[in-house]
């Protein structure tokens, strides 16, 4: 009894974290008399009156949809520059962070231990902290207010550094020494062991960082001016409730990418969390 | 063997590194060095002022408020989604049949960006809102949860909503690892569930708990993000954190105050870090 009782509150929990989703979905095809009724309560002063939802619509629609393909070019031009961000970001820190997980997972340097504690450092940073930093150097270059000003500092974060460290350390050392004795170079160990056996945390390490870079938010607003520069991100709460159609139907589309990012890679997702806090 | 390979390459791990560093030093370790420097300067004049901007810091009543906002924010919300989540993790670990749905379904605010979910906030905590109106149905009168005191449960509410999956999934990567044959021997030896809990779940989570806990912190900074797309730069009090202050700063160009603020939080985050090593390696041996 006391089990069943434990259950049906765990779903009811799980209803609730996952109601946005169901919300967005339903505000996204309710036609235009019933959202602007739905929504009157706010929109009028001194209204008695509270919004009330209806989670199926009565007339349902997919006019917002069709108006957001069709009429909405600055949609477009916001979510390319939601996929250049994300995608250039992640190429960066492929490229530089997958090589530097592996030398510290792998090799014993000079000042290695003080060099990782700044890359921990570093990660734990909020945005605020090193904002000016940021702007100091970005100004110098010339860079502010171009979409690498987002770009090259996210594309160097040290977290997937992290991340994907757990994973190398946990391949077994008799691999490695083994590689050895046939004869193997570092380049050799590092792309015929390292990539294929670490590639979990690779993935692992994408996945956290594409749910992080399609959700900027500080970063474009510090340092791009241009609207037509923005991400999605940025562009969806300028968006008033007057124009509460597209608002939603913006925001299930900026979902959808999130969502389906997530589930394919749920299980690289977790194992990426994991590797954070287990040790091996 | 690896003493041989330490001798010929020694350097070849810091080649790999190297592209990563050159990277982080440019645009981070160089100029943060910078803004090191600039927090001992006046911003105009770049004279030598020693601690004053300092000083100035610390007696600004806005950073003030923000800094005990701050920590209270942590100091509320970090327990408690920390024990709600292992509260779910205990119950969903012995749920086999269906624990893996519903543990995707508390990961999935993880995907849901914050400027989706914005909207939903909105018209959830006006005050002629869907929350308002749910509250009018068991006769409570309506509350402005965005102008008011509330406004920081509305915080509390949205950084548990966001990472109460992460927690989840870091319990049960704790508890999964437990071996089951403590457990066993626990029963045989005629324990209760309490008391099985208390002996043994609980001390064999220890280690985990010190990085969930520190997992938690980082994201907690990130709550900033929704606090700032439903409230704006100047949100009511209760919610005015470090980083709006910061923000507000950057915006106003109050360069003497933000250098040395930042430097401040870098110098508190990285004893943290410090710290945090030294008790896991005193946990590891």
């Amino acid at each position: 009894m006391r089990k069943k009782l434990i259950f049906v509150l765990l779903i009811i929990l799980a209803v609730i974290v996952c109601y946005p989703i169901v919300f967005l979905l339903s505000g996204s095809v309710m036609s235009m008399g019933e959202l602007k009724n739905a929504l009157l309560p706010m929109m009028t002063e001194g209204s008695e009156n509270f919004v009330a939802w209806r989670i199926i619509p009565m007339y349902p629609t997919l006019k917002y949809y069709v108006e957001l393909l069709l009429d909405t070019p600055e949609f477009f031009t916001m979510f390319w520059n939601s996929v250049k961000l994300t995608f250039c970001i992640l190429v960066i820190q492929l490229g530089v962070g997958i090589p530097a997980a592996w030398g510290f997972a792998r090799y014993e340097f000079p000042c290695k231990k003080l060099l990782f504690t700044v890359y921990i450092v570093l990660m734990m940073m909020p945005f605020q902290v090193t904002m000016l930093s940021s702007y100091l150097v970005l100004d110098r270059f010339h860079l502010m207010d171009t979409h690498l000003a987002v770009i090259l500092p996210a594309g160097f974060s040290t977290f997937p550094v992290f991340i994907m460290y757990r994973f190398f350390k946990g391949i077994p050392k008799a691999i490695m020494e083994a590689a050895q004795i046939d004869g193997a170079n570092a380049v050799q160990n590092y792309i015929y062991i390292g990539l294929p056996l670490g590639s979990a945390g690779i993935i692992s390490a994408m996945v956290l960082g594409f749910l992080e870079y399609w959700n900027l938010i500080e970063q474009p607003l510090t340092f791009l001016n241009t609207q037509t520069l923005w991400p999605l991100s940025l562009y969806l709460p300028e968006i008033s409730l007057e124009n509460a159609g597209i608002a939603f139907v913006s925001s299930v589309v900026t979902l959808v990418p999130a969502v389906l990012v997530f589930l394919s890679g749920q299980d690289y997702l977790e194992q990426g969390i994991v590797a954070a806090a287990v040790k091996e | 063997m690896r003493l041989k390979r330490k001798k010929i390459y020694p350097y070849t791990g810091l080649l790999f590194i190297l592209p990563s560093l050159a990277g982080v030093s440019v645009f981070v370790l160089i100029p943060f060095a910078d803004v090191v420097r600039r927090s001992f300067l006046e911003a105009v004049s770049e004279q030598w002022v020693g601690l004053k901007n300092y000083m100035a810091v610390f007696q600004n009543p806005a950073f003030q408020l923000a800094a005990v906002n701050t920590l209270r924010f942590i100091g509320v919300c970090m327990p408690l989604l920390i024990l709600l989540s292992l509260l779910i993790s205990v119950f969903l670990h012995k749920q086999l049949k269906y624990g893996y749905f519903l543990k995707m379904a508390y990961l999935i605010p993880m995907a849901i960006p914050v400027a989706s979910v914005v909207l939903l906030w909105q018209i959830l905590f006006h005050e002629q809102g869907m929350l308002n109106g749910l509250l009018a149905m068991i006769g409570i009168s309506p509350i402005d949860w965005m102008q008011s005191e509330y406004a920081f449960g509305v915080l509390v509410f949205s950084y548990i909503w966001k990472n109460v999956g992460y927690d989840i999934v870091l319990w049960m990567a704790g508890l999964s690892s437990i071996p089951a044959d403590i457990y066993e021997a626990a029963k045989v030896d005629g324990a209760g569930e309490w008391n099985i809990f208390w002996k043994i779940t609980l001390p064999n989570l220890l280690p985990i708990s010190a990085v969930i806990t520190v997992l938690s912190l980082l994201n907690s900074f990130k709550v900033f993000r929704e606090a700032y797309l439903v409230a704006g730069s100047y949100p009511h009090e209760s919610m005015y954190l470090l980083q709006h202050l910061f923000n507000n700063w950057y915006r106003e160009l109050s360069l003497d105050k933000l250098t040395a603020a930042a430097v401040v939080m870098a110098l508190v985050i990285t004893l943290f870090v410090i710290w945090l090593q030294k008790g896991s390696e005193a946990m590891d041996e």
